[in-house]
């Protein structure tokens, strides 16, 4: 007699089999944490962040070396992390005694940043190493913690960057700052506290532009009374990049 | 009869099975419950995070310094070809294609420029993972050995990897590498062993002229939410909608 229900037997066996070894061998395979927030093992992110730390940072630097840390506060390199130049410190603020960090004393160390290259934003200050005072290392005039001698930048794009590489390319290339800005004495080594001059008025721009000023041909000319009146130059023209009209 | 045994069974599976699986089912999720190291160590909550990086291009000098520390802190490989962060310079002449190089990713400075070779404009851009919230490499990974985390840092279970490499080919903007030595790939974590206690990543740390910004976009007081607010930003590649967490400013079109 023919009894269908009886095939099915065997197979049932086999899918319970499988099904159990796929659950014990998930269970086996699959490490402990993995999907707890997405499809990767959770317990990663802490051994990622167990890693040890080779770089210090200045604030711990400045527990024990306030006095050198408050003089390179008050210079240029007042940005410079101290581990930018002595190297990963980390090992030494656990044992200060065993581990020294590096203290630089060629010429190699400062010319990665002061050698000069095209590339550099101009006005960084830079220095031609096969001219400067050769063999000289850097520390016999220089301090790396105050490195400026007795003057400050000369070039206004030393901190002004940005709009220097701006004017550098428009029609204004050519114009002096000191064009429209008046550069008050102490600005350049106290910039936070004795700020540069802005033009105030229009008559500024007219000088070389208004229709009746003294000014070589090719200048493009307005009449500055009535060429939009209501509005002063720059709310529309950018003067470092005055084709640039907003 | 014979026939009459096999019924027995189903029934005992259906049995077993009914009242096996919750019990199997709870064992493998009380597995799953363990807590991370992170968690337990400290009060550091991933979900009050969402890390990302700014770059000012006006500022990088091309010193190389960035590239050097992360080789120190992360004990990437000294070869010239494994980085988790490089500086490459651009050199755009008046006419034609731009010329890009970073010979040894910056670390030992750049060479002088060949005789001759004119310049328009040339600058600095240093590169690393850009840590996309779409990110390709999470995407491809077979085995989920490399993700993104909840503070939104993608990083790599270099415990988990097998190594095919499909991330580091997935990676539109190179930045993976294969170590070594463990045959894993590795790539930039924003030093998350730094970030996650509260220090900042180790390139930024030594970066001298504050070129690269480094925090979180979802917090008033981090310094990038000023960067991001007061500079013209862009990304690497927009186009692939990666949607990068690295953010330039002042980047040349040049720049890819």
């Amino acid at each position: 007699m023919f009894r269908p229900l009886h095939q099915l037997v065997p197979l049932t066996i086999i899918f319970a089999i499988a099904v159990t070894a796929f659950v014990v061998g998930r269970m086996y395979l699959v490490p402990e944490t993995f999907g707890e927030y997405g499809h990767y093992r959770a317990d990663a992110v802490g051994e990622v962040a167990s890693q040890e730390i080779a770089y210090a940072g200045y604030q711990v630097c400045y527990d024990c070396h306030d006095d050198i840390y408050d003089e390179k506060m008050e210079s240029n390199h007042s940005g410079v992390s101290c581990e930018v130049c002595h190297g990963p410190a980390a090992a030494h603020t656990e044992a200060p005694d065993e581990v020294t960090p590096d203290i630089p004393h060629g010429r190699s160390d400062c010319v990665l940043c002061h050698g000069y290259n095209p590339s550099r934003p101009s006005g960084f200050p830079q220095i031609l190493p096969e001219l400067h005072n050769t063999g000289k290392p850097c520390m016999v005039c220089h301090n790396p913690h105050a490195p400026v001698l007795d003057h400050a930048p000369t070039e206004c794009s030393a901190c002004h960057r940005k709009i220097s590489s701006q004017k550098m390319v428009s029609h204004h290339a050519l114009l002096e700052c000191s064009q429209c800005h008046t550069v008050a004495e102490g600005h350049r080594t106290n910039p936070a506290s004795v700020r540069a001059d802005k033009p105030e008025s229009k008559d500024v721009c007219g000088s070389c532009h208004d229709k009746g000023a003294e000014s070589s041909r090719g200048i493009p000319r307005v009449d500055v009374e009535t060429h939009n009146a209501r509005y002063l130059c720059w709310d529309c023209h950018y003067p470092h990049q005055p084709e640039v009209v907003r | 009869m014979k026939n009459n045994k096999p019924q027995m069974n189903r029934r005992e599976f259906i049995d077993t099975v009914s009242r096996k699986v919750p019990t199997w089912l709870a064992f493998v999720s009380a597995f799953g419950a363990g807590e991370l190291i992170l968690a337990k160590d400290s009060d550091y909550n991933p979900e009050d995070h969402d890390y990302a990086m700014g770059i000012e291009i006006h500022n990088c000098i091309g010193c190389g310094r960035c590239a050097d520390a992360c080789k120190n802190e992360n004990k990437v490989p000294r070869e010239h070809s494994y980085f988790r962060t490089w500086v490459e310079r651009y050199v755009i002449p008046p006419e034609g294609e731009a010329i890009v190089d970073s010979p040894n990713g910056g670390i030992d400075g750049f060479p002088k420029l060949k005789e001759g070779t004119e310049i328009l404009r040339s600058f600095f851009v240093p590169k690393l993972c850009n840590h996309c919230a779409e990110a390709p490499c999470v995407q491809v990974c077979p085995v989920g050995a490399t993700f993104t985390s909840r503070d939104g840092v993608v990083l790599v279970d270099e415990s988990y990897c097998v190594g095919c490499r499909y991330c580091i080919q997935a990676c539109p903007y190179g930045a993976r590498y294969l170590h070594p030595e463990t045959h894993t790939a590795d790539k930039c974590t924003f030093c998350y062993h730094r970030i996650t206690k509260g220090l900042l990543p180790a390139c930024v740390e030594v970066c001298p002229t504050g070129a690269r910004i480094f925090g979180e976009k979802g917090r008033r007081s981090s310094p990038l939410r000023r960067f991001l607010r007061f500079n013209d930003i862009t990304v690497l590649k927009p186009g692939l909608n990666t949607q990068p967490k690295v953010y330039y400013a002042g980047a040349d079109m040049e720049v890819r």
